[in-house]
């Protein structure tokens, strides 16, 4: 079995984890920035970041055998103090021509609030004067369903922005069709408590269809499974569903969107 | 899948989550105190298990959701509950 992992945080996971995964098959490891658990406190805090994601990380990934790339922005969750999130905004440009940025993200909203939104218009603009490729954050539990119609909204509304290079990430039963119907890609992530279980993911692939959708684990510092992926492929093989075709959902179709940008290259 | 393929396969599990919700609910009885919102929400998403047709997951999860439309002035808090407190 072959795998991507388009969505992992990997600088909260331990080196074990990079084994487990190397060991499931996985081909490569996508990290969006994210909340640390903690706001931080400058703009200073951001810049070691994304060195940290487009430097240090890549390198530990590379020790176990795993390309690693990433993705820039400050997390909606840290996204209410504006004057702070354009500071950050300002200095992602000085990072996109490194060579595993595949784009801006996750982005998106958290408590659906106005500033979010106003943050959130703000990377859209950065990702379509950069032509970057987007991953977008949707609220969690009872905030999803109305933040993500917010932001198909905002995206619809930017003209500039082709639907086939965004993927709106954990989508679930009552947002997947919105976000499929309006012609971008949709990612489901899969916690043991949260967003949605294998088997539920795998429902959605039976009624939704295998085209413009991926699985993630999503794994963090909070609870999380780093290889909820390759379990789903298993629970997949016990439905049912064919090699082929589960190679589709977890390898194939995250590599036809990411391979959107020229910095994505599987060795 | 069959019918017969998914209880299979899946109704160990849902007997012991339906289990667990009803443990869960007689929990909430012999505590003391009164419960905030998240029990109403949660007994009346409850009520969608019972209805007719192929999307009810949809309609638990639409249960629990804020419906409003206009984004909220400032976000004062950074988590969520679950439910959307009417």
């Amino acid at each position: 079995m072959r795998y991507i992992e388009p969505h992992g945080h990997m600088v909260s996971r331990t080196t074990d984890d990079y084994t487990a995964m190397a060991m499931a098959g996985c081909a490569c490891v996508c990290e969006p920035a994210f909340w640390a658990g903690f706001d931080r406190s400058s703009v200073d805090g951001f810049y070691d970041y994304f060195c940290q994601l487009t430097e240090h990380e890549p390198a530990r990934a590379a020790k176990f055998g795993l390309p690693h790339y990433t993705w820039l922005c400050i997390n909606p969750k840290e996204a209410e103090d504006v004057k702070l999130a354009e500071e950050v905004i300002d200095i992602i440009p000085k990072f996109l021509d490194k060579p595993n940025v595949l784009g801006i993200g996750e982005i998106g909203l958290n408590k659906n609030s106005r500033n979010e939104l106003r943050v959130f218009e703000k990377h859209v603009d950065l990702a379509a004067k950069h032509d970057q490729l987007i991953l977008i954050h949707t609220p969690h539990l009872e905030d999803k369903l109305k933040g993500t119609r917010l932001i198909v909204d905002a995206l619809k509304n930017d003209k500039r922005i082709k639907p086939e290079r965004v993927i709106i990430d954990h989508v679930e039963e009552h947002t997947i069709k919105l976000v499929l119907d309006s012609g971008f890609w949709a990612g489901m992530t899969l916690y043991p408590e949260s967003k949605c279980t294998s088997a539920r993911a795998i429902d959605m692939i039976d009624i939704y269809g295998d085209e413009r959708l991926w699985m993630n684990s999503a794994c963090d510092w909070g609870v999380s499974v780093p290889l909820a992926v390759p379990r789903t492929a298993l629970e997949m093989k016990k439905r049912g569903h064919s090699a082929d075709f589960i190679d589709k959902m977890i390898y194939q179709n995250p590599l036809k969107f990411l391979s959107q940008t020229p910095r994505f290259k599987l060795p | 899948m069959t019918r017969q393929q998914v209880l299979d396969l899946y109704f160990m599990e849902a007997r012991a989550k339906l289990i667990d919700i009803a443990a869960f609910l007689d929990r909430l009885d012999r505590a003391p105190g009164e419960p905030d919102f998240r029990l109403r929400a949660f007994i009346k998403a409850m009520h969608e298990l019972q209805t007719e047709g192929p999307n009810r997951a949809e309609k638990v999860l639409l249960s629990l959701s804020d419906h409003t439309t206009e984004p909220l002035a400032k976000a004062t808090v950074k988590g969520a509950t679950g439910a959307y407190r009417q």
